[in-house]
């Protein structure tokens, strides 16, 4: 099956010689939802830049189902939606005439693009703005116009640069939905974040990428098995003064309702429910202490910088 | 793309182009009237009245060319450098990059928009014009091309200019230190005749000379150069601006990394 985004070492270094990008490959396949992670100056932008023409590759190669984007881009440009992390419409073009202009940029017939855009500006809440200004938006409306404006084409894969960024949390959840229905409906998505959260609840697939290098590519499944251990708060519903007996777990108690347990690679739920049952503790909710895929994230970052300064050891070693 | 979608592409970037500065009346379609309307009352009215025949035409009937001409330069030029700069200033002008629609098509599209707004300005002023004195146009198509192949010029010079900005400033320095100064010595407001020898020659090597003479030769049949060259020379900058236009923007000079 011809991937959805096929990237091939993919470089980029800028004229003032910063390597942004230094030979990354991954696949996105059809109907995906894929996370592509990493702290700010990663190349993730940069990565989202190349795909839409906006930045220039150094080397390397990018296909788009297929299409290679040296050999022919505008063929390529009309599988791909891009939904970008700054806000980039005219401020004082109304919110009907922003989308719809966009579908008039990628040949559709006027009437296509109205019937479209009523379509998508309905669909994410915006069809009563629809004759206002675009700068008299609120800032979730204003991403909301972007992801409506990246749609009006009909993309086969969709981009969207931390959509959620400076959104409230209600208005995360409605987009959350939104995505997951069209991405049902067979669109390619892929998504850039600071939201680990999102990744996690949104995403099958994931790349992580730091410094300009891939350091992780894998499931989302796979990667939160790698976790060795997970800390949860459990809700209790009796008061409790002294901490009770955690027998092989690792836990405290941080106030009269609440207790903190480690649970180990090997450990099992069950056991701890077994352990605390008998002691008269009944537990009425349970989350994770932190998110899981935070702390993938954080070790990941700290494996990688930890091999770079390793590496740069070593070569300095060789110098010497 | 094929025909049908390049089309479509640019008449959407060309409707928005006439929505921006129809929206926007007030700032890009009355000042010029108010400005030529002025001219009209001081330079063709109260001291025309007093200087006498200028190339064997009253002083007004000599101007009312100029003036129209101006307007159109002057109007087309700024018409592309303000609003391809603002969608540079904005990032709107993602929406086009990344979007299929050819750099050719992106160029025609905010080149023809410029046309569109430097006729209209200049066509109010020629009703203006008709309220001081009659004209009588004595050849229609020459006058009607060298105006439309004029505006063509200033908006592809407007679009280049728009381009290489990095600031609102760099957007008003070559009208005012450039453009302002070829039209007011473009002929405009006096025949080159009036001139000495030194003085004509290197008059004669202002571009704005010839386009402002050409349109007076179309609207007067009076001519201070060979109208012929004049076309020559408005089709040859087109041809030159165009391909540096397409050359900056195959680049991504200051438009893409």
């Amino acid at each position: 099956m011809t991937a959805a985004l096929s990237i091939r070492d993919l470089q980029k270094t800028y004229d003032n010689g910063f390597q942004a990008l230094k030979g990354i490959s991954f696949e996105v396949q059809p109907g995906d939802f894929f996370a592509l992670l990493g702290p700010n100056g990663a190349g993730k932008s940069t990565t989202i830049g190349i795909l839409c023409s906006l930045v220039r590759k150094t080397g390397g190669s990018v296909s788009i189902f297929g299409i290679d984007i040296d050999k022919d881009f505008p063929k390529a440009k009309q599988q791909l939606g891009v939904v970008p992390q700054e806000f980039n419409f005219s401020q004082f073009e109304k919110v009907f005439d922003i989308v719809c202009t966009q579908g008039g940029f990628y040949g559709m017939p006027r009437k296509l693009a109205e019937e479209r855009t009523e379509k998508y500006l309905r669909k994410l809440g915006l069809w009563d703005k629809r004759s206002t200004q675009a700068r008299m938006l609120s800032g979730g409306m204003k991403r909301r116009l972007m992801i409506a404006r990246a749609l009006i084409h009909e993309p086969r894969l969709l981009i969207l640069d931390e959509p959620t960024a400076g959104v409230d949390i209600e208005l995360r959840r409605s987009m959350w939905e939104f995505l997951q229905e069209i991405n049902a409906q067979g669109t390619t998505i892929i998504l850039t974040t600071h939201y680990l959260e999102e990744a996690e609840s949104l995403c099958r697939n994931i790349a992580i990428i730091d410094k300009g290098d891939i350091v992780e590519n894998t499931s989302i499944k796979s990667l939160i098995k790698t976790l060795s251990r997970e800390v949860f708060i459990l809700d209790t519903r009796e008061a409790l003064r002294d901490a009770p007996d955690f027998g092989d777990f690792e836990g405290r108690l941080l106030d009269e309702h609440s207790l903190e347990i480690t649970v180990e690679k090997g450990q099992s739920l069950s056991d701890l429910f077994a352990l605390l049952t008998p002691q008269g503790i009944s537990v009425t909710s349970m989350r994770n202490r932190a998110n899981r895929l935070e702390e993938l994230f954080v070790s990941l970052l700290a494996e990688n910088k930890q091999q770079k300064s390793d590496d740069a050891g070593e070569g300095q070693e060789a110098q010497s | 793309m094929s025909p049908q979608l390049i089309w479509t592409a640019f008449s959407t970037i060309f409707r928005r182009e006439v929505r921006r500065f129809t929206r926007i009346w007030p700032q890009t379609l009355v000042p010029p009237v108010i400005t030529m309307s002025l001219y009209f009352v001081i330079f063709g009215s109260l001291i025309g009245s007093r200087i006498g025949e200028m190339g064997g035409y009253s002083y007004m009937e000599f101007v009312v060319p100029g003036l129209i001409m101006m307007a159109v330069i002057t109007n087309s030029y700024g018409n592309v450098v303000s609003s391809f700069y603002s969608a540079k200033f904005q990032r709107s002008v993602e929406e086009l990059l990344v979007s299929p629609t050819p750099n050719w098509v992106v160029m025609a599209g905010y080149v023809l928009g410029g046309v569109a707004r430097g006729l209209i300005v200049g066509f109010i002023v020629t009703l203006i014009a008709l309220v001081f004195t009659s004209l009588s146009i004595q050849h229609i198509g020459l006058t009607v091309l060298i105006v439309f192949l004029t505006s063509v010029l200033f908006s592809l010079a407007g679009f280049i200019n728009a381009i290489f900005a990095n600031s609102f400033d760099d957007i008003s320095i070559i009208p005012t230190f450039v453009l302002t100064p070829l039209t007011y010595l473009g002929g405009v407001f006096y025949s080159i005749e009036l001139l000495s020898p030194f003085w004509q020659g290197l008059s004669k090597l202002n571009p704005v000379l010839y386009m402002v003479n050409a349109f007076r030769y179309g609207v007067l049949g009076v001519s201070d150069i060979n109208v012929g060259w004049a076309f020559a020379g408005v089709l040859v900058f087109i041809a030159l601006l165009s391909a540096w236009a397409l050359h900056l923007m195959s680049h991504g000079k200051r438009l893409r990394h």
